[in-house]
C-alpha cells in the first residue's frame, strides 16, 4: 500500500530524515519509534501530503505524493502532533466540516459524525465548544476528525503526547478498534504507549531507520545482548571478579541498594546458572536472579544508544 | 468551488462566535458614524453631493484599516494553531483555501456596507443625490476593500503572528497611499508610474459617483496580485 523509496528531506542545511526506504502492506499498526527529533514526523507529514520531500518516492496506493497528492489526501486521514481542532467550534460541527471538507457527500455527513464520535467515544459531547473539552477530549475530536471520511490510511501521529494513563489505554484501545477500518500508522517516542497495539515498529534515529521487524523479531535479532540481573549480599569485589571469569560475560556493571547489591551482566548467552555457580564457590551470597527481558524498551534504548542495524 | 465556499463558511461563522470580529465591526461603524457627523456634513451651504463625496473619503479609510486588521489572523492563525495541517492534508487546493478565507472578510465587509447605508440614505432624504453616486461610491468601497483584504490575506500568509502579519499588510497599503503624495513631488514620467500605483487616485472619481473601467481593473489587480503571492506563499510552505 505504502512504498517509500529514498526518502529524503532538509529543513535548511540540516536533513531530518535521510534515505528512508520501506514499504507498509494493507492493514495492520505500524508503529513508528524514535526520540523526539528522529524524523518520525516528518515522515509522517510526508506521507500525509503536508509536506513535500527534498528527494526519494513515495507512493500510496499507486499514486504518487508530489504527482497526485489530491488522490492521496481523499484516502488518508492525519492526525498531526496537535489535534488541528477549532476552538471556537462545537465537536459536531467541527466534525460535519471536516468531513464536507474530505468530500463526504452531504447526505452522509450527519450519519458519519454520528458513527466517529461512537467510535471515539464522543456521544455526549457533540454540543460542546472545542474550546471546553479537556486535553484527553481534544485528542478524541483529532483522531475523529481523521476518521470521519473513512479513510484507507490512517496516520496518527503521537496520539498519546500529553495523556495520562487511563487515557493513554483508551486510546489503545480505540486504535485496536480501528485496526479492522484501515492501516494505521502510528508514532510515538514512549514506547511502553504504543507496544501492545503494533504489528510492526519502525525505528528511527537521527533521521535514519535503524531497525524494522515486529516486537518479538527485534528482541531476537537483538536477544544475544540479553542482561541478567543479580542481587547479592557482601563481596561485591569478588563477585564481579566471579562474575566477569565466566565465559561469554562482556560487562558487569553494580549499583549499591543499601546490604543488597544488584549486578547487571551483560553476555552474549545465558549465564544465569554459570555465573551463579561462580559467586556461590566465590562464597557470595545470591538472594535474587532475574532475566531482564529483551522487551521493547531495552531494545530501543539499545538500538539508539548503541546504534546497532537490525 | 465547494471547498471554498465551505471555507468561506466557517470563517464566517468564526467572527460571529468569536468577539473580535465584533468588535471591529462596532469600532468600523462608530468610525464612520463619527466622521459623518463631525467632518463630512458640517459646512456653510455645503452641496449634498459634496458632503457624500466626504463621507466616501472617511469610509474609504476606515475600510483601508478595517481590512488590515480583519484579514491579519485569516491564514496566520491556522498556522499558529496547527489547523493549517487539517486544510493541507485534505483534498483541498491551496488557491481554495486562500479564496475562501479572502472572501468570507470580503462578505463581513459586505455587512459593514450594508450597516452604514443609512448615512448616505439620510443625506438623499433631506438633500438632493442621485442612486447612481451612492452606488459608485459603495462600488469604491467594495474594490478597496477587496484590495486591501487580498494585501492582508497575502500578510496573513507569511508569518504565523498575527501582529507580524498586520504591520506587514499595513505597510503594504501606507506604500500604495503615499505614492499619491510622492506624485506630487517628482517629475514627470516617474509621476504617471507613481500615480498608476497610488490607490486613492484611483478611488478618488468612484467617491464622486464615477465608474471608469481602468480604474475597476486596477483594483481587481491588485486584489489579483496579492492572492495568487498568498498562494504561492501556502505552496511554498510545503517545501519546510
Amino acid at each position: 500500500m505504502i512504498q517509500v523509496e529514498g526518502l529524503t528531506k532538509y529543513y535548511g542545511a540540516r536533513a531530518a530524515i535521510r534515505d528512508l526506504s520501506f514499504s507498509i502492506d494493507q492493514g495492520g499498526v505500524v508503529g513508528f519509534l524514535g526520540l523526539n527529533g528522529a524524523g518520525k514526523s516528518t515522515t509522517l507529514r510526508i506521507l500525509g501530503c503536508v509536506l513535500l520531500p527534498t528527494s526519494g518516492t513515495v507512493t500510496i496506493d499507486g499514486y504518487d505524493v508530489t504527482k497526485n497528492p489530491h488522490e492521496i489526501r481523499k484516502r488518508i486521514g492525519l492526525l498531526p502532533d496537535t489535534p488541528p481542532v477549532y476552538d471556537e467550534m462545537t465537536v459536531g460541527d467541527y466534525l460535519a466540516f471536516v468531513a464536507q471538507l474530505r468530500g463526504v457527500s452531504g447526505t452522509q455527513v450527519t450519519a458519519r459524525v454520528k458513527e466517529v464520535e461512537k467510535t471515539c467515544f464522543l456521544e455526549d459531547r457533540h454540543g460542546d465548544p472545542i474550546s471546553s473539552l479537556s486535553h484527553g477530549y481534544r485528542q478524541r475530536v483529532g483522531v475523529a476528525q481523521a476518521l470521519v471520511h473513512k479513510p484507507r490510511l490512517l496516520i496518527l501521529d503521537e496520539p498519546t503526547g500529553g495523556l495520562d494513563p487511563v487515557q493513554i489505554v483508551e486510546m489503545r484501545e480505540l486504535i485496536r478498534r480501528l485496526k479492522g477500518e484501515a492501516t494505521v500508522l502510528v508514532s510515538s517516542h514512549i514506547l511502553t504507549e504504543i507496544s501492545q497495539i503494533c504489528d510492526r515498529y519502525l525505528v528511527l534515529h537521527e533521521g535514519a531507520m535503524i531497525a524494522d521487524g515486529s516486537e518479538s523479531v527485534l528482541a531476537n535479532k537483538l536477544g544475544g545482548a540479553d542482561s541478567v540481573e543479580i542481587d547479592i549480599v557482601g563481596g561485591v569485589d569478588k563477585a564481579v571478579t566471579a562474575s566477569q571469569a565466566v565465559a561469554t560475560v562482556t560487562e558487569v556493571t553494580v549499583w549499591p541498594s543499601g546490604a543488597v547489591h544488584t549486578l547487571r551482566i551483560t553476555a552474549s548467552s545465558d549465564v544465569r546458572a554459570s555465573v551463579v555457580k561462580a559467586l556461590v564457590s566465590a562464597g557470595v551470597d545470591v538472594v535474587r536472579v532475574d532475566k531482564v527481558q529483551g522487551r521493547l524498551e531495552n531494545i530501543f534504548l539499545k538500538l539508539t544508544h548503541g546504534k546497532e542495524t537490525v | 468551488m465547494r471547498n471554498v465556499l465551505l471555507i468561506a463558511r466557517r470563517e464566517l461563522s468564526a467572527y460571529l462566535r468569536t468577539m473580535s470580529g465584533y468588535i471591529i465591526f462596532a469600532l468600523m461603524l462608530l468610525a464612520d458614524g463619527l466622521w459623518f457627523n463631525v467632518f463630512a456634513v458640517p459646512g456653510p451651504g455645503k452641496k449634498s453631493a459634496d458632503v457624500l463625496a466626504d463621507f466616501f473619503t472617511g469610509s474609504s479609510g476606515i475600510t483601508l484599516i478595517g481590512a488590515v486588521f480583519i484579514s491579519m489572523r485569516l491564514i496566520a492563525e491556522e498556522r499558529s494553531a496547527g489547523t493549517i495541517t487539517l486544510l493541507y492534508s485534505s483534498p483541498v487546493h491551496d488557491w481554495e483555501i486562500v479564496i475562501g478565507k479572502y472572501l468570507s472578510a470580503l462578505a463581513f465587509f459586505g455587512v459593514f456596507f450594508a450597516a452604514s447605508l443609512y448615512m448616505p440614505v439620510l443625506v438623499a432624504v433631506y438633500g438632493k443625490v442621485s442612486p447612481g453616486h451612492i452606488f459608485a461610491g459603495y462600488l469604491g468601497l467594495m474594490l478597496v476593500a477587496s484590495a486591501a483584504l487580498a494585501i492582508g490575506t497575502f500578510g496573513s500568509a507569511l508569518t504565523r503572528s498575527q501582529v507580524l502579519a498586520a504591520v506587514t499588510s499595513m505597510v503594504m497599503v501606507l506604500t500604495l497611499t503615499i505614492c499619491w503624495l510622492l506624485a506630487k513631488v517628482t517629475d514627470r514620467p516617474l509621476t504617471e508610474i507613481v500615480t498608476g500605483f497610488a490607490w486613492w487616485g484611483h478611488f478618488d472619481p468612484f467617491r464622486n459617483g464615477l465608474v471608469h473601467l481602468r480604474h475597476v481593473i486596477y483594483f481587481v489587480l491588485v486584489t489579483f496580485i496579492s492572492l495568487f503571492a498568498a498562494t504561492r506563499v501556502l505552496e511554498a510552505r510545503r517545501w519546510r
